[in-house]
């Protein structure tokens, strides 16, 4: 394996560097697009590691400095619940 | 659901500090920690704080904790504290999901909100990254201070800001060997009392290094490191292997502003502050009227300015939901120029060029 096989970008689903700039050499460059793709920033961190490092390759590759980038779209939950407790609580309102 | 008067997420000394502030405003206050102690990132420092009396210079973080939660405590059945809580979502009607343990879902029903969250480390991309012994510097000080667990027996530091000065400090004290402590940039970023201590001690600090690469078959067994240029660019030729078990990532922090982002702030990034944060005015109030965010969310600094935005933005919480501290001017501005003075450095003037940025 090459070194940018062997630099993981996203922990929680092993997305390597290598993987990142092959996404946004074909043209994908925003994180959510990445996202829908690859699945980082959907795991236990919800892109906490990754979407730095991810921000800065789309920086460097599309000549735009990070502010210029959009941060990928957070929604609830922040971390994982299991559906049962939400069912749960969602009973516990109509008593 | 649990109804309150402010909602705090997050007990580190920005949280503590809103809550005690709140609090003395006569505010009803609901403090949600994620984890099962008080604190935040207070309870792993075991060194003394620099700055002014003011914000507890010369105590010990851990013993600052504690001072805080003492204050706290004077407030009786007005403050309640979740531990082990983890604030899910914060949804535009104003409701918040929460998650006790992993086995209790409820909704908080807030009038207002301070978002006090901190910050997470930032990563680094090299190969092998992923072998185990090589961790963020806040996950290691947090292993050997907070759990008692020495990390390893000879560790690289990639880092020379204050964090990582500080934790190759306390890794020797704990008795672990520091080979070396490499930054990529030109100078070294943390203050120089600290960088003098682990020098006298015998470790180099190499500046214009980075790693270029991790090896170990199960773990980490050495990290190749080499030269960057003035634009961070790897020298070739200029590698050397260093023998190690671990090796500490500490390049920086970034502010955990993702519930207010899902919550509608409007949030920009801004580099100063060290990633995307929100925009707000001069009493720490979002663009969503009733949430209000103190500390590393809204910019990385220091635990001593957090503390200080803690108690600005707690105080006017509290006035928003309809407790006006009956010293309210007086300690607005008294806050305000506190923090004027903790930005008065060097370092300041980088953070009120971010602020400038993000006042709105």
């Amino acid at each position: 394996m090459n070194d940018l096989d062997n630099t993981i970008i996203c922990r929680c689903s092993d997305v390597t560097l290598g993987d990142i700039r092959r996404l946004i050499a074909e043209g994908y460059t925003s994180f959510d697009e990445i996202k829908r793709i690859t699945r980082c920033g959907m795991g236990p961190c919800q892109g906490k590691t990754c979407q730095q490092l991810i921000q800065r390759e789309i920086a460097m590759a599309t000549g735009q400095p990070i502010a210029a980038l959009r941060d990928q779209t957070t929604r609830p939950p922040a971390t994982g619940v299991r559906l049962e407790l939400v069912a749960k609580e969602a009973y516990r309102d109509e008593d | 659901m649990i109804k309150t008067e402010l909602l705090i997420i997050g007990a580190g000394p920005a949280g503590l500090c809103a809550a005690i502030s709140a609090a003395e405003a006569g505010t009803e206050v609901l403090v949600v920690e994620r984890s099962p102690r008080i604190g935040g990132q207070l309870i792993k420092q075991t060194h003394m704080f620099f700055g002014s009396e003011r914000q507890y210079a010369s105590t010990r973080g851990i013993d600052i904790a504690g001072i805080l939660m003492d204050k706290l405590t004077k407030y009786g059945d007005r403050v309640r504290i979740l531990t082990e809580t983890t604030v899910l979502g914060i949804y535009e009607d104003g409701m918040v999901t929460a998650l006790h343990r992993e086995d209790d879902y409820f909704k908080i029903r807030p009038n207002a909100i301070v978002v006090a969250t901190g910050a997470s480390e930032k990563a680094l991309a090299f190969p092998n990254n992923d072998l185990p012994g090589i961790y963020g510097a806040g996950a290691v000080q947090t292993l050997m201070n907070v759990y008692g667990v020495k990390p390893g027996d000879r560790v690289l530091m990639v880092g020379a800001g204050n964090i990582g000065l500080i934790v190759s400090y306390q890794l020797m004290q704990a008795g672990v060997e520091v080979a070396a402590i490499l930054d990529a940039a030109p100078k070294i970023g943390g203050y120089l009392v600290h960088a003098a201590k682990v020098r006298r001690m015998g470790v180099p600090i190499m500046t214009s290094h980075t790693v270029k690469a991790a090896m170990g078959k199960d773990s980490l067994e050495q990290v190749v490191i080499c030269m960057v240029d003035d634009r961070f660019r790897p020298i070739e030729g200029t590698e050397q292997t260093i023998d190690c078990d671990v090796c500490c990532i500490s390049v920086g922090l970034t502010p955990l502003g993702e519930l207010l982002a899902m919550a509608g702030c409007e949030m920009k990034y801004i580099p100063q502050l060290s990633g995307t944060v929100p925009m707000r005015n001069a009493d720490y109030q979002t663009t969503v009227p009733n949430i209000f965010a103190a500390g590393d969310v809204t910019g990385i600094e220091e635990a001593s300015s957090a503390m200080v935005e803690g108690y600005l933005a707690g105080l006017c919480a509290a006035k928003h939901t309809g407790h006006t501290h009956t010293e309210y001017e007086n300690k607005r501005a008294d806050y305000i120029a506190q923090l004027s003075q903790l930005r008065g450095g060097p370092v300041g003037k980088r953070i009120l060029d971010g602020i400038a940025q993000q006042l709105n």
